[in-house]
């Protein structure tokens, strides 16, 4: 965590969360995403080897549903509230550039 | 003006009339409401619909329940079938859910009035309702200062009379904190204790949505309606919660209330000495005071802000411009997700998502997610050990008062330290509820929180309703 | 000089196979609309499948128990398990993360074992959802590239899936079509999916490599877009050679994906691996971990049916066939071995049966099996020969059956004597002195022609067993 953060990867990351941001924004974030790493390093003095990630506050497992059809959402309902929808689907712009 | 319990228990016997109440509620918004702007959207045809047919539910010999013509505020960012649900933000500006989440079909059923949807931090990401995309809330008791987030909204509306009673949700301290700012009762139960279907996440492991209200009396009331299993959430304890309004009636006799010793520093004097009178008054009702430890306490903020921040990049990541909300168009699809997200979310969001994004990116997550996840641990355990010593813990909700707008400047961090005394009972899962005990600087309101362990909202509930009594019995300011 | 497989030189194939298979769930996987192909576009959605803000998925339980069938019919093992989310953004990813399982997957390290015995493990078996579809309009005709637009539908977003990764156990392309024709016909006998290629319920990716003995493993290519038994085979084939053609001319191999384009017969550069994918895979904190119990696992085991590799054995040991013999194959595939031992049950001669039920009974037909018996048993004695045989079975399929004597003494079918069949091979042995020289010389092949011969002046009435016994006597 000792290295400092850089425009390139905050770049990077903006890619990865689609957020177009501007240069200035890139430049804004990427001190203030610096100055809060550099606080957060304060955990890198505890022992944790021996602990045990928790992902999850209350211990619950095998949670199921049956296997039952329930109703569902009505389409024109769903496709008037969307951006775009033609022919009972929705409508984006051509699909390029994603690297899946 | 009347307690929710003593509404509904008008409404119900027919004594009053659910229309009154709410015009009552009504007028009073229209008084305050262009200066505080506790709403998004205040429901009133809705609010009046609804109250009339409660009215003649009632005339009609039937029961409307528990919360009988009692009018709610809910945070916007709870699902409401056909009217709007905005998380306070541009990305979902307008955009009608075509469900409802369960705590609004819980509330139907027990008869509540849903009076308005509130105004929050953008998605819940703040601690002062000054990143609403809409404009930020100001305190009913001095606008000039903040009333505390993200839950703001509903916390105001509950202190300025716009309500009876209110829903928020606490991610981090988000209902905790502006209860303390406004002079509310404000409670975050245990994770799982009320169903998060519906309520549009922000980091799922942390959400809990719980109650406001102006009394411990009628939190518990909301509380015991809100609460249990919802099977269409698969982190929904599944076990019958007791009744919470009959636990507070127990009073605090032998209760062990722990003083955290190590707890951080940093809230302000005024605040620090409210919380000592509340260790006075609990002792002079009858609890034990007991010292604990919980020295992880103090990393709880570093794990929070790696950990929320990493859940919200994903969970944020839907709003893409294709199903539903804002679209900004653009060549391509990808083209067009990076300007609607640039457009619908606000600085605060996209600092989060960012944030987020790099804690769970390769070559990161062991250093920032995976350590926070330990450090989650770490708290939670000390925490449990505290509980072993102690039925309840008593912090400050806030570190201070209700602050002036812009206080916290462009500090991201500063703003985060707001959280400090709220964030670990989010990491453990534990519940917690701020009480308002007396006032502090500037007679603004002080909250004093009160900490249990799992499933502990009884302790919990007997010793805030402990300190209310208190504040009359001369241990108030 | 040329390798296994076709492969120019020493070179060497390595494959494994990743292959999704839908689950034949009532619902989906995470919520209660229906999980059914060919509905109008969006009318199976509800707030989880579209991603709505404040859904929240809960686990089909079904969709766990014919996942472990999965896992089980290939001899993993069951461990308790947890979900992921792999966050990346297309269109018909409508929560912009997929909902899968990572690092502790619900099925792991077992193996199929090919007709043959060979064993392909199987590294895991783990439970995921589907996304929605994406159709492309405008431009170069329904292509991605150059398209104006596109439309989504998301029925099928939230449609359980099970991926099996194979690993890289696979040497040669028949391997590769024996493992996915194989572990079709094991997802159809436990009914875990419907395995349709052509409606992609079954979809294959084969990840590709070639090395020369003793090396390393080569750089792999994964290869998408292959949707038919066949075109897996062309796609290995055609890669591998690719991939050889690249090493032996000094140039490398890139890792990357590769679209197989069925019409050129050739695979493409989709994307490569360059910019890594980077899913930031992080525990799903909507979901619980999933810890079957001991009693499930037992259960599901118990009540799993015969898998083919067994039916075959079956099949084999009450035949005399080998268990990877075309008919044990073909009958077991198509499910009619049990038919095949119950006309063995009624009496019958199964190795006959075996025959005219791979012969004749591609349409399933209804014949009972007591009256197949009758007929098998009337050409072990002799009294119908196997042509005659033929035709009786030709009127059993199109009468649903019959009496088999009945049919046989109406169409004039009576199996020759010896006394009658004497003349006929004298004949045949002076009209073919070439082929009777080479019978005597030694020359087993020369004997079909006599046969043969013998059975067309017969006009089939002989029995070619028969036959078979007069030219050996006569030979001396």
């Amino acid at each position: 965590m000792s290295e400092r953060i850089s425009a390139e990867v905050v770049a990077k990351v903006a890619r990865l969360a689609r957020l177009d941001l501007t240069p200035e924004e890139i430049e804004r974030t990427t001190t203030q995403l610096a100055d809060m790493l550099e606080h957060f390093a304060d955990i890198d003095a505890l022992q944790l080897d021996d602990v045990a990630p928790m992902a999850q506050p209350y211990p619950l497992d095998n949670v199921f549903r049956e296997d039952v059809i329930a109703p569902g959402l009505d389409r024109d309902e769903v496709l008037a509230a969307a951006p775009a929808a033609e022919h009972g689907r929705f409508r984006v712009p051509p699909i390029i550039g994603l690297d899946l | 003006m009347a307690s929710a319990i003593e509404i509904a228990a008008g409404v119900r016997s027919g004594a009053l009339k659910a229309v009154d109440v709410v015009e009552r509620h009504l007028a009073t918004i229209g008084k305050r409401e262009p200066e505080i702007h506790a709403f998004n959207l205040v429901m009133t045809d809705q609010a009046r619909a609804s109250a009339a047919s409660i009215d003649a539910l009632v005339a009609a010999g039937g029961d409307p329940g528990p919360l009988a013509g009692v009018p709610i505020a809910l945070k916007d960012n709870m699902c409401t079938r056909g009217v709007p649900t905005t998380c306070s933000s541009k990305i979902l500006a307008g955009w009608k859910p075509p469900y409802d989440a369960t705590i609004v079909t819980k509330l139907a059923a027990a008869g509540a009035v849903v009076i308005g949807k509130t105004n929050l931090d953008e998605f819940a990401m703040g601690s002062s309702t000054e990143n609403s995309a809409f404009g930020p809330t100001r305190n009913p008791h001095d606008t000039s200062r903040v009333p505390g987030g993200s839950s703001g909204g509903s916390a105001a509306a509950v202190a300025a009379g716009f309500a009876s009673v209110g829903l928020g949700s606490d991610t981090g301290g988000s209902i905790r904190q502006p209860a303390a700012l406004c002079g509310v009762v404000g409670v975050k139960p245990t994770y799982g204790y009320v169903s998060r279907y519906g309520l549009i996440a922000f980091a799922s492991s942390l959400d809990q949505i719980g109650p406001f209200a102006n009394s411990v009396a009628d939190a518990a009331q909301l509380l015991d309606v809100i609460g249990g299993h919802d099977p269409m959430d698969s982190t929904s304890i599944p076990l019958e919660h007791p009744s919470l309004l009959d636990a507070i009636d127990h009073g605090v006799e032998g209760l062990r209330v722990g003083r955290i010793t190590d707890l951080p520093e940093g809230a302000d004097p005024d605040v620090n000495e409210r919380v000592e009178v509340a260790f006075d008054a609990l002792r002079a009702a009858g609890a034990t005071i007991v010292d604990v430890q919980v020295p992880a306490f103090t990393f709880g903020l570093t794990a929070y802000y790696l950990i929320a921040p990493a859940e919200a990049s994903s969970n944020l990541a839907r709003y893409d411009g294709v199903r539903y909300g804002l679209r900004v168009d653009a060549e391509d699809t990808n083209a067009m997700y990076g300007v609607t997200r640039a457009a619908g979310f606000g600085d605060e969001v996209k600092r989060r998502i960012m944030l987020g994004t790099y804690a769970l990116s390769a070559g990161y997550y062991d250093a920032y997610y995976g350590k926070a996840l330990k450090v989650r641990r770490l708290i939670h355990d000390e925490f449990e050990r505290a509980y072993q010593h102690a039925d309840v813990l008593l912090t400050p909700a806030s570190p201070s008062v209700a602050f002036p707008f812009g206080a916290k400047g462009d500090n991201p961090l500063a703003m985060y330290l707001c959280d400090v005394y709220t964030i670990p009972a989010n990491l453990s899962g534990h519940p917690g509820m701020s009480v308002p005990f007396g006032t502090g600087a500037d007679d603004l309101p002080v909250g004093v929180q009160v900490l249990a362990g799992t499933l502990c909202e009884p302790q919990m509930f007997r010793a805030a309703a402990a300190l209310e009594r208190a504040v009359t019995q001369g241990f108030g300011k | 000089m040329s390798g296994r497989d076709g492969l120019p030189g020493d070179w060497q194939l390595v494959v494994g196979l990743e292959v999704h298979v839908e689950l034949a769930t009532v619902t989906k996987l995470f919520s209660a609309s229906p999980n059914r192909f060919g509905d109008e576009p969006n009318t199976n959605i509800d707030p989880v499948t579209l991603g709505l803000p404040g859904a929240l998925p809960v686990l089909n339980r079904q969709a766990v128990e014919l996942a472990m069938r999965i896992g089980l019919a290939l001899n993993c093992s069951i461990r308790p398990c947890t979900f992921h989310r792999k966050n990346y953004f297309y269109p018909d990813m409508p929560k912009a993360y997929q909902i899968s399982q990572y690092d502790q997957p619900l099925n792991v390290d077992g193996f199929l074992a090919l007709p043959d015995g060979t064993r392909i493990g199987i590294e895991r078996a783990h439970i995921e959802e589907d996304t929605g579809k994406s159709t492309h309009f405008g431009g170069a005709g329904g292509r991605i590239h150059g398209s104006d637009y596109s439309l989504i539908d998301f029925n099928r977003a939230g449609v359980p899936l099970v991926e099996i990764v194979s690993r890289p156990d696979i040497r040669t392309a028949e391997q590769a079509r024996q493992y996915v024709t194989e572990l079709r016909g094991i997802l159809l006998a436990v009914e875990a999916s419907d395995a349709k290629m052509e409606e992609g319920s079954m979809r294959v990716d084969a990840n590709v490599s070639v090395h020369l003995p003793g090396t390393p493993f080569g750089t792999r290519c994964e290869i998408k877009n292959v949707n038919s038994v066949r075109s897996i085979g062309r796609a290995i084939e055609y890669e591998a050679r690719r991939q050889i053609d690249l090493l032996e001319s000094g140039d490398q191999v890139r890792q990357e994906t590769r679209h197989w384009d069925e019409t050129d017969g050739r695979t493409h550069t989709l994307r490569t691996k360059e910019d890594a994918d980077d899913y930031r895979y992080f525990l799903e904190p909507d979901l619980v971990p999933l810890s079957p119990s001991d009693a499930w696992i037992a259960a599901v085991r118990a009540a799993l049916p015969m898998l083919p590799a067994a039916r075959r054995a079956r099949l084999a040991e009450a035949t005399g066939v080998a268990p990877d013999s075309e008919a044990a194959m073909v009958v077991v595939d198509r499910g009619q071995d049990e038919y095949v031992l119950a006309v063995g049950a009624a009496g019958g001669d199964v190795a006959r049966a075996l025959v005219h039920v791979k012969e004749a009974f591609a349409d399933s037909p209804s014949v009972p099996p007591a009256d197949l018996a009758k007929l098998t048993t009337m050409e072990v004695e002799g009294t119908l020969t196997a042509t005659q045989a033929k035709t009786v079975v030709a009127d059993l399929i199109a009468n649903g059956g019959g009496d088999a004597a009945a049919i046989a003494a109406a169409k004039g079918f009576e199996a020759m004597g010896a006394d009658d069949l004497g003349p006929l091979v004298d004949r045949a042995i002076a009209e073919n002195g070439e082929a009777w020289a080479k019978f005597c010389a030694g020359e087993g092949k020369a004997m079909g022609a006599l046969v043969g011969a013998v059975m067309k002046l017969s006009q089939g009435k002989a029995d070619g067993k028969a036959v078979t016994a007069v030219l050996n006597v006569k030979k001396g």
